[in-house]
Order: structure tokens, then sequence, then C-alpha cells
């Protein structure tokens, strides 16, 4: 069973994949990389299907959208945070990485427990608990529908976000 | 009708735009550098389709300058292979993205640009709207000449009062961090006014929209004025002000009762008074930056350093944020006294702020910056301690060796 990733406040892309690792467009490599500094032992524990669960302004910082390609690519399910800087999430979604807000989960786990979660409902499972995650703006699920921004641009064009606005 | 934000927008899109509308809007231009434009190439390429503009995208390098190892060479070559094959011909190597996208004249009054690096925020200064975006929203503006934004509520911050010696809007931005924590403009633009604003310079403005991005803003934006008008050397720029606007929130803060604010490590919003963290030794001195390595910082350093020498236990980088500032400074001597000082002349570019070229910080190593992001890693090892200040602060902490109040210094 996909097991949960905790991490505090204001993790920093820097943290996610410091600039001395992104000096690469490779998705594998980047993912080998995930948070080499902050938790060295992430990308080796990683199973797939895994979840992170982190604190406040999850991903500030720079732009990098080598972050989310790494905890991607290291085979993280979904990022549930009690928020989420702008940049990050948005790289998020255009990439196919499920960000999923959610405050009340935080204090009511611990970093190995088991979880399970619906990606389209944002609901999650643990420790016989439920909690939902809220729900993410329109352009965000037209994207999320699609898979990825350059899928829903490639297929759609503009017309996509512009019936949703 | 609104913000500085809304008439943006409204007079982009021809109609009334509100805050928390979704539109899709024409850019003025996209910007990436040798860090994300790989990135966005790549995902322009997926979408199999023209260029939208050769002329209208810009590609810096400037945070591996030049190229120090193989593959940052790569993916140098991948983007000079983009600009050939494509035309692109706003091809830089000379500087900063954010002090080169103001030099060479590509932010106007009014207008709308991405960027592609999260710093992009700085050219509100300029009353542009400006924002940061990852690599494909970038890809798919290079593709099209558009993106679409969540029209933001405004934090309106006045900055009150003149600045007194010693403090800077390096000290007046870390201030605003401090009281609004590290997300506090998540999702929103940040309006910077005030009689403090309507005195400074555009160099001055351009460190106040730069570190809107660190607690959170996605634009950060100054009235055009009479500064703007000098700064662009163009009476015409347009009228923009806001019109009866309605604020999320409005800060005010004192100027006059600061005294020197340093972000501590390991978080922007870690910011103490420098009385604090006085006499912290330190092994390195950084002075350059997007949020301060204009020819204004370069001249307050220089200030201090001439005839004086940095101390022995601290190494001290200086790297002009543009080509255009560093032959400023060498035509009114400053490089001469930084050298002779004994501080590092680099070239013009990012510099040791992200840890990845010359100046990387070794474990239990301190340093203080005058750049705007003191995360652990940032500059190198993770046990490595980052402290962000003004130039002046910098300079004579240099010379000291340890984190100095450059008030009544002597």
């Amino acid at each position: 069973m996909a097991r949960i990733f905790k991490f505090g406040d204001g993790i920093s892309t820097d943290a996610i994949i410091p600039g001395r690792y992104n000096v690469t467009t490779d998705a594998t490599a980047l993912g080998k990389a995930c948070f080499i500094e902050a938790r060295p032992d992430f990308a080796a524990s990683v199973q797939p299907g895994d979840v992170i669960v982190g604190g406040r302004n999850f991903g500030c910082g720079s732009s990098r959208e080598h972050a989310p390609m790494a905890i991607k690519a290291a085979g993280i399910q979904a990022v549930v945070a009690r928020s989420f800087a702008r940049i990050f999430y948005r790289n998020a979604i255009n990439i196919g990485l499920p960000v999923i807000q959610c405050d009340a989960i935080y204090d009511a786990i611990e970093d190995g427990d088991p979880v399970s979660i619906d990606i389209h409902s944002g609901g999650i499972a643990v420790n016989g608990k439920m909690f939902q995650g809220e729900t993410p703006g329109p352009v965000a699920v037209a994207i999320m529908e699609a898979g990825t921004l350059i899928d829903l641009i490639k297929t759609r064009g503009w017309a996509a976000i512009e019936e949703v606005s | 009708m609104g913000t500085l934000t809304e008439e943006i927008f409204s007079r982009r899109l021809g109609r009334d735009v509100h805050a928390g509308e979704i539109v899709v809007a024409p850019v003025d231009y996209a910007m990436a550098h040798d860090v994300t434009g790989p990135l966005a190439i790549e995902a322009f390429r997926h979408l199999e389709v023209p260029l939208w503009d050769p002329e209208r995208v810009i590609l810096v390098f400037d945070h591996i300058l030049p190229a120090n190892t193989v593959a940052s060479a790569g993916l140098h070559k991948l983007v000079r292979d983009f600009a050939t094959e494509y035309g692109v011909t706003h091809v830089f190597q000379e500087g900063i993205c954010h002090q080169l996208m103001v030099e060479k004249g590509f932010i106007r009054p009014g207008g709308i640009v991405v960027g592609a690096d999260s710093h992009s925020t700085t050219y509100g200064a300029l009353g542009c709207f400006a924002a940061g975006f990852g690599s494909t929203d970038i890809a798919v503006t290079f593709a099209t000449g558009r993106t679409w934004f969540r029209v933001p509520e405004t934090i309106r911050i006045n900055l009150r009062g003149a600045l007194p010696p010693g403090i800077f809007p390096k000290d007046l931005a870390l201030q605003v961090i401090r009281r609004l924590g590290a997300e506090g403009a998540n999702y929103l633009a940040v309006e910077w006014g005030g009689e403090a604003v309507e005195a400074m310079s555009v160099d001055e403005r351009l460190t106040l929209a730069n570190l809107t991005v660190d607690f959170g803003g996605k634009a950060g934006l100054c009235e055009p004025d009479e500064q703007t008008r000098i700064y662009l050397g163009d009476a015409e720029v347009a009228d923009l002000h806001p019109v009866a606007p309605e604020y999320r929130s409005v800060v005010e803060v004192d100027a006059q009762t600061l005294e020197p604010q340093i972000a501590c490590p390991p978080a922007i919003d870690n910011v103490q008074d420098l009385s604090t963290v006085e006499g912290t030794q330190l092994d390195e001195v950084f002075v350059g930056s997007c949020a301060n390595g204009r020819i204004e910082d370069l001249a307050i350093v220089a200030g201090y350093f001439e005839g004086r020498q940095v101390h022995p236990r601290t190494r001290t980088i200086v790297v002009p944020a543009s080509k255009q500032i560093y032959m400023e400074a060498l035509a009114r001597g400053y490089i001469q006294t930084f050298m002779e000082a004994g501080a590092l002349v680099m070239n013009a570019g990012c510099g040791p702020c992200l840890g990845r070229q010359h100046g990387v910080l070794g474990p239990g190593e301190r340093a203080l910056s005058t750049s705007n992001r003191n995360y652990a890693g940032r500059m190198g090892s993770p046990q490595a301690e980052i402290y962000l200040a003004n130039p002046a602060v910098a300079a004579v902490s240099a010379l000291a060796g340890a984190i100095t109040d450059p008030r009544g210094f002597n």
C-alpha cells in the first residue's frame, strides 16, 4: 500500500531539486536527485504510488519545473499540502503531477502511514479517517482531464480554457 | 476602474476586468533562461506549431555563465540551436535576465510580460504586470503569444516617510516579508506605494518588485510616474493609476523607524533587526543578484570599500547585474576600488546566488548576500548558512569579517 512521506513547512524548490542537480532535462535523472540533500534516502525508498504530505507553502522559491518533474519521476503519485506556492502548483498541474490542497490531514498523519487517494475526487483515506482535499479551479480541472497543459492546448487550443473562464 | 492590475488587464482586453476572473490574455514578451529555457523548448517542440513571434521571445544565458560543465554547455547548445532554427534574435549573455529585460526596453508601463523565472515580478517596478511561470506555461506562450491568468486581488503596501541613512529598499521589503510571512501574498498582486516609493529611483523600485515573489506575490507593481519617464527616456509613458481600487488589505510601513533588516537562515521570513545578529562571523560576502546588483548598489559598496581592505576571513565576490552596469562601474572606478579592496569581481550574471557556479559555500560556512534566497542548500552545501541584507550592510560586513551595522561605521 502507498505510504506517506511527510515534510514540513516552506519546502523550497531548492530542497526538492538543488540547483546543482537540475542541469538536465532528463526526468529520470531528476527523479534520482529528488530531495538529494534535504532527505538523502528519499529517491531510493519511494515506491511507485507513494504520497508526499507537506506543510504550508510547499514548493516555494524558484520557478524550476524540474521540481515537480523530479517528484513525479521519483514515483510519487500525488502531493498533498496545507498550501502550495503558486508557481509550483501551476507547474505540477501542467506536467500531470496531482496536487491536492488539504489542511486538516497534516496533524493527523505521521511519516510512513499507509494512505489511499482518489485523485479525481480529492478524497484521502489514512488511519481509518477520510479527508477531503479542496476542489481545484476550473482550469486545473481541464488540464488534469487532458493529462498535461501541452496535451490540452495541442488538442483543443485556448478554447478549452476560455470556455471554463 | 480598479487596482493597477485590474486597470492593466481591462485595457489589454478592452473590457472591465475584475479580480477573480480567469482570462486568456496576449502578452508583450516571453522570457526564458539557460535553466528554464531547455524545458520550455522541449515542451514547445511537442506542440508542433510555429513560433508565435521570434521578436517577442527573449532568451538569456545568465544562471550558468559561461557554461561550467559539459552538462550545462549541452543545455546552452540546446537553447542556441533553438534560437538559430526559429530566428530568435533577442539572445543575450551579458547579465541577469531581469536586469536585461528592463535595460533593453522590453518593459513598458501597462504591459503584460511573462518569464520562466520566479523573479520576473521585477518588471512591475515600471508599472508592467509581470509574473513568473514554469517552462510549460512559457512553451505555450512561445506557441501562441498568450497565457491564462486568474486576475489577482491586490495587497496595497504604503511605505511611509523618508529612508534614514543606512536603510534601503531591501530593508523595507524584508520588513514587509517579516510582517506578512513567506506566503503572505501567495496568488496576490502587490502594489508598492507611499512617499518612500515616490521618492525612489527606478533602480530602487526594482528591488521592491523583485522581492515581491519572495513573499508569494504574483506581481509587484509601482505606479509609473516622472521617475519612470526619466528612466525610460520617454515623456509619452501612458498614465496608469489605480482608480477607486478595492484592496484585499492595506499594509502601512514606517520607513523612518526601521533599523537594517536581516533575513536569517534558513527562511526568507526569518527576519531580524541587525542588532540581533551583529558580530556573526562570515566566510563569504556576495554583492550582486537581480535584487541588488545595480549601479546604485555598487556605488554604495564602493563608497565603503574606498581605501579599505575586506577582512581576510571573508572572501568577497562582486557581480554586476549586467554588462551595462559593469561598464558604468568601470568608468566610475568602482571595479578598481573593489579589486584594490581584495574583492573578486566576476562576469555579469546570477553569480553565486543559486549555488551552481563560482562562489559555492562549503559545509558549515556562513555567507551574507545581497540576493533574495536563503533556503538551506541554495548557495551550496545544505550545511551552509545564508544571511540576506542591504548593500551597505554587505559592504561593512565584508570589511569587518562579521555582520556589522553600517550606521556609524568608520
